[in-house]
């Protein structure tokens, strides 16, 4: 195949024997196996890869890694969609599809670009200085306005069909990074015998190494680095992840990680996640991440074509790629020298080098005798071109201007910040050196080494040294004692010019000066926001926006301060740093959700009668992690059709609900009754074996927790149930109250929710039923009167038979063990098939409550008393959780809004559940009496009834007032009634 | 992303087990004043350093835990059973 037009003919890591098709933006082209996307598409010449955020800006590629601001695209297609892709990060693969982002139309004629136009009107702090009036205009016209303006690629349409994964893991080391300080640390300690992870975020090892014709020993450094890996793989105790990013270091030394599995390959290989969440427990952590070129903030210094010096060489050495086919150097340092070297060693022709300093070093002044055309003094002063660089126009340090020098590429070095990332995210503050013009890591705790260009140790030998020193008292601290203490090395100061901005002669008319790329904050929006108060390091960054991208600043924020202590005349380390957030590197929410998603986001609790459930046509509801019988619809019924019929069987024959769900505690001991004393309003010294009674429990605030009934099953031995959503938590406030607040009684109990599966028979036919199921067991109303418990067996397993009631109807309710459920179901169905008996579900349940007034869910909605739903008389004269604080007066007030029953003035009219009680049926907005909690389309009555609170509560029965729902504008008459619309007697319960 | 070593069943993820609340209010007796169940139901220290508090272990035993805990660096300092006077570190 024909080599591209930038590709160079030998040299870098590229196989040249395995090309590779592509597309961007829906051209198709070629690259080798070991390309990103970034240096395949530089290798075609294209050096225009997307719009800026607010500016929309041309931006080409400016860094290698993960500090690309620039170079983002969406990759993929379809519900596998992902923005924001880093090009400099993304692997190439045979038929990858990548597309630019933020522009509109196309990407060289973007209409958007006439934000420019508006620049100066698009300043810090702009959203919140136009978009304030008028307030209505926000939804509707202000904010979709940004949102097409502003923002960057687009998610996928659909659900993420792949799949993330979660690991642990918990080694004795921990080492961050795999350049060569990494690799020397995890050698170091793996050798010793400690258990020694290394994470790298690229597919290779070697960090800066890859990029570098840099010797080891006389060998290059990509053999040093396979020698290095293969001895950490082959102790037997190192682990290499590859393509993992460290995201964040949190509470307790953990560290999260994330490994693209798969996003190098087209899809996943089957039975392999996209992505891997680690979640890392070292016992000790070498962080040997590295450090960033950082550029220089000059007019027009975001122009595809202007690149960090480093980037350009690495280009060059890994990807034999040239950037361009004019390269213009801008140096602060050595490191443009470097890159001068290595291009002309690939071929590549080096224009001009622009060195800030004036005065000569070691590596400069050889260059500059081997011929390298060096200019000293000279300073940036603006990159010249339309779309692309097409030159550099440069200035001396007096401000005074130099010729323009025509190029396609200009290679900035402004030398470099260490990735401290990860350090400052739990909260340490970076220390300024002046010698270093960096910031560095502060003292680090028992657990935490730093080695390498991390800490401005940026010589090689150096770093190899810092890292097995690091590494080696990394493993001592781990217990491994054999390890070899080996001093450190320390920094050498930088030969540097400080220069984070070029300066800005006064008059000549100049294009922006770029600080943060991702985010479009310039030089000038820092120094408006100083100007305007906001110069704390922390408001410039929410006012500017400034290092807010998913880039997190890691190019920006040294420059920004800078400028930002030069506004102020201050020196860097008086105006101090914000504190980096995880994530390191953007990531997806998938992989942080990992298998808690769709089916698997939390178990499914099915009862042990599920399957008949199913045959009988159930529709389900959750409640909570359960699954329960909503209704059971008959061919050609509705909804509607279903509840009315299935509540109006209860009332008429006989209904069976499934009551599984309801949570079920054992309680043993010989202060049980006393021990249920103190968590209920009730007295229970009183109650006999035998029998039941309803309860009530409070919080210690006073109102309402949960209510259920508690059965005593012999002296020392009660069962109790509660509510199928608190079922947890009552669990929890009984271990509070027994080990807590009460730790003398002499009292145990478990959870029996799973242990017994339980259905309700409720009807007129329920004695009847209960009868042909049980065989010689005494079903008379003398032997199981109303609240009486019995123990019996059904078919040879424990069956517990309770005569309570929740639907005011002659009902039972029988409790069998789990795995019985079944049975318990279809022995049930066939003795009472000749009495038409109708499985109920939620909704009939709800119907039947509300018609008899028994308080559920909506009732004890946390902010009700025991005196507010009428149980007040309940409260006995004892110590309970609860007692003190609910007679408190604001509790105890005649004006409470109390529980009554209300039913629409016209029969037709219907009840929403939320309406509040008015008396003005004119408009909404009024005083609110009270408020509908439940309602019911009851067949027993004949129309929509309810209950609510009200104010006055009973004493104001028969009153006609209205009911309010203004999110459908309803306003209905209501009649105010007892809170019982059947049987108010009581007579067919007790039947 | 604590980690807690629970005297029963070792050192196990925040995430199996549940916060309970301030470990140093006592509930007052039976027939204490409103405002002392006030206090005790609605007013919390809330201290820089050390504080004791209650962990279930809902994830393990269900055992409650009385676990000093540092606000600032979130170091845990001492763990013990709730349920043994004086702890049963021993247990």
């Amino acid at each position: 195949m024909k080599t591209t037009a930038y590709r160079l003919s030998s040299g870098g890591a590229v196989d040249r024997s395995r090309p590779l098709s592509f597309q961007f933006d829906g051209a198709a082209y070629q690259g080798f196996a070991g390309d990103t996307l970034a240096s395949a598409l530089l290798a075609n010449g294209v050096r225009l890869f997307g719009r800026s955020f607010k500016y929309h800006r041309p931006r080409g590629v400016m860094a290698l890694g993960s500090a690309e601001p620039n170079a983002l695209v969406e990759l993929r297609a379809g519900a596998q969609r992902e923005p924001n892709i880093q090009a400099t990060m993304a692997e190439l693969y045979d038929g990858l599809v990548a597309r630019s982002q933020n522009r509109f139309p196309s990407l060289r004629y973007d209409l958007m670009a006439a934000n420019q136009l508006a620049a100066r009107f698009f300043v810090a702090g702009f959203y919140y200085k136009t978009f304030m009036w008028p307030s209505a205009f926000w939804e509707p016209v202000y904010e979709k306005l940004i949102r097409r303006a502003a923002g960057l690629g687009r998610a996928a349409d659909a659900g993420d069909p792949d799949r993330y994964d979660h690991m642990h893991a918990h080694p004795d080391v921990l080492v961050v990074g795999g350049g060569p300080s990494g690799l020397a640390a995890a050698r170091a300690a793996s050798r010793v015998g400690a258990r020694t992870m290394l994470v790298d975020e690229n597919p290779n090892l070697g960090g800066a190494l890859r990029f570098e014709r840099t010797a080891i020993d006389g060998a290059p450094g990509d053999m040093w680095t396979d020698q290095i890996t293969s001895e950490i793989a082959d102790c037997g105790n190192g682990e290499i992840l590859r393509r993992t990013t460290a995201l964040g270091r949190y509470d307790h030394n953990v560290v999260l990680a994330l490994e693209r599995v798969s996003d190098h390959l087209p899809t996943p290989e089957k039975g392999r996640p996209r992505q891997r969440l680690w979640i890392i427990r070292p016992k000790q952590i070498v962080v040997a991440s590295g450090a960033e070129e950082r550029p220089i903030a000059f007019a027009d210094n975001d122009k595809p074509g202007v690149m960090l010096s480093s980037a350009v060489r690495g280009f060059v050495n890994r990807y034999a790629v040239a950037p361009g086919r004019r390269v213009a150097i801008v140096t602060v340092n050595d490191d443009g020298y470097l890159t001068a070297r290595d291009l002309k060693a690939a071929g590549v022709d080096v224009t001009l080098i622009a060195d800030a300093r004036g005065r000569t070093s070691v590596v400069s002044a050889e260059l500059e005798a081997a011929g390298a055309p060096v200019l000293r003094n000279a300073l940036p002063e603006q990159a010249l071109g339309g779309i692309e660089v097409s030159g550099l126009r440069l200035q001396n340090a007096a401000g005074d201007r130099l010729a323009d020098h025509p190029c396609d590429v200009i290679a900035v070095a402004g030398g470099y910040n260490p990735r401290i990332q990860l350090l400052s995210q739990s909260g340490a503050a970076p220390v300024w050196r002046e010698d270093l013009l960096s910031f560095v890591p502060p003292e680090t705790d028992d657990a935490t080494q730093v080695a390498g260009a991390c800490r401005g140790v940026y010589d090689l030998k150096a770093c190899i040294e810092d890292g097995v020193a690091a590494g080696a008292e990394a493993a001592r601290r781990a217990g491994f004692t054999d390890a070899a203490d080996a001093p450190r090395p320390e920094p050498r100061p930088v030969a540097a010019a400080k220069l984070f901005e070029a300066p800005k002669p006064i008059g000549r008319s100049r294009g922006k000066a770029f600080v943060d790329f991702q985010n479009d904050v310039t030089a000038d929006d820092v120094r408006l926001a100083v100007r305007e108060g906001y110069e704390a390091v922390e408001h410039l960054k929410r006012y500017t926006t400034l290092g807010m991208a998913t880039d997190q600043g890691k190019l920006s924020s040294v420059n920004g301060l800078a400028v930002l202590a030069e506004a102020r005349g201050k020196p860097i380390a008086e105006v101090g740093t914000t504190r980096f957030r995880p994530p390191y590197a953007p990531a997806a929410i998938g992989a942080f959700a990992g298998y808690e998603r769709g089916e698997t986001f939390q178990p499914v609790r099915r009862t042990a009668m599920h399957r008949s459930h199913e045959q009988a046509c159930a529709t389900f509801v959750e409640a909570g992690q359960w699954l329960r019988p909503r209704y059971y619809a008959r061919a050609g019924e509705d909804m509607t059709a279903a509840i009315r019929r299935e509540a109006a069987a209860v009332r008429n024959t006989l209904g069976v609900c499934d009551v599984s769900t309801l949570g079920k505690i054992d309680v043993y001991g010989p202060d049980a009754m006393e021990f249920l004393n103190r968590l209920y309003i009730n007295n229970w010294a009183k109650l006999p074996v035998g029998k039941a009674r309803y309860g009530v429990m409070l919080r210690e605030d006073g109102h309402i927790f949960d209510d259920g009934t508690t059965s005593r099953l012999s002296d020392d031995h009660c069962f109790l149930t509660c509510t199928t959503a608190n079922a947890a938590r009552v669990l929890a406030h009984m271990e509070y109250a027994a080990e807590v607040l009460f730790p003398d009684y002499d009292v145990t109990f478990c959870s029996a929710t799973e242990q017994w599966c339980g259905v309700a028979i409720a009807g007129p036919n329920s004695r009847n039923a209960l009868g042909k199921l049980f065989d010689g067991f005494d079903v008379s109303d003398a032997a199981l009167p109303f609240m009486g418990v019995a123990e019996t067996e059904l078919f040879g397993v424990k069956a517990r038979v309770f005569r309570i009631s929740f639907s005011g109807e002659l009902a039972y309710e029988i409790n069998v063990p789990w795995g019985a459920g079944e049975m318990l179901w279809r022995r049930l169905m066939e003795a009472g098939a000749e009495f038409d008996i109708t499985p109920y579900g939620t909704e009939a349940l709800s119907v039947l409550r509300i018609e008899k007034g028994h308080i559920a869910g909506p009732e004890i909605d946390g902010r009700t008393t025991a005196a507010d739903v009428g149980l007040g008389r309940m409260m006995a004269k004892k110590d309970f959780i609860g007692k003190t604080l609910a007679a408190r007066p604001g509790l105890t007030a005649a004006d409470r809004p109390a529980l009554v029953g209300v039913r629409p003035v016209s029969a037709e009219d219907r009840l929403r559940g939320g309406a509040h009680f008015v008396k003005d049926p004119d408009r909404f907005e009024q005083e609110s009496l009270g408020w509908v909690s439940s309602v019911a389309d009851s067949p027993n009555v004949g129309s929509w009834i309810g209950l609510g609170f009200l104010k006055g509560g009973a004493a104001r029965l028969g009153e006609r007032i209205y009911a309010a729902y203004p999110l459908k504008a309803e306003m209905t008459e209501v009649e105010i009634c007892a809170p019982c619309f059947v049987d108010p007697e009581g007579e067919r319960l007790r039947g | 992303m604590h980690q807690i070593p629970c005297p029963w069943c070792g050192v196990r993820d925040e995430t199996e087990f549940q916060y309970q609340g301030d470990a140093t209010v006592r509930r007052p007796a039976a027939e204490a004043s409103e405002e002392a169940y006030a206090n005790y139901v609605y007013f919390r220290e809330n201290p820089k350093g050390v504080h004791i508090e209650y962990w279930r272990h809902t994830g393990g035993c269900r055992r409650l835990l009385v676990v000093e805990r540092d606000t600032v660096s979130h170091d845990i300092k001492a763990v013990r059973f709730a349920h043994i006077p004086g702890g049963g570190e021993d247990a």
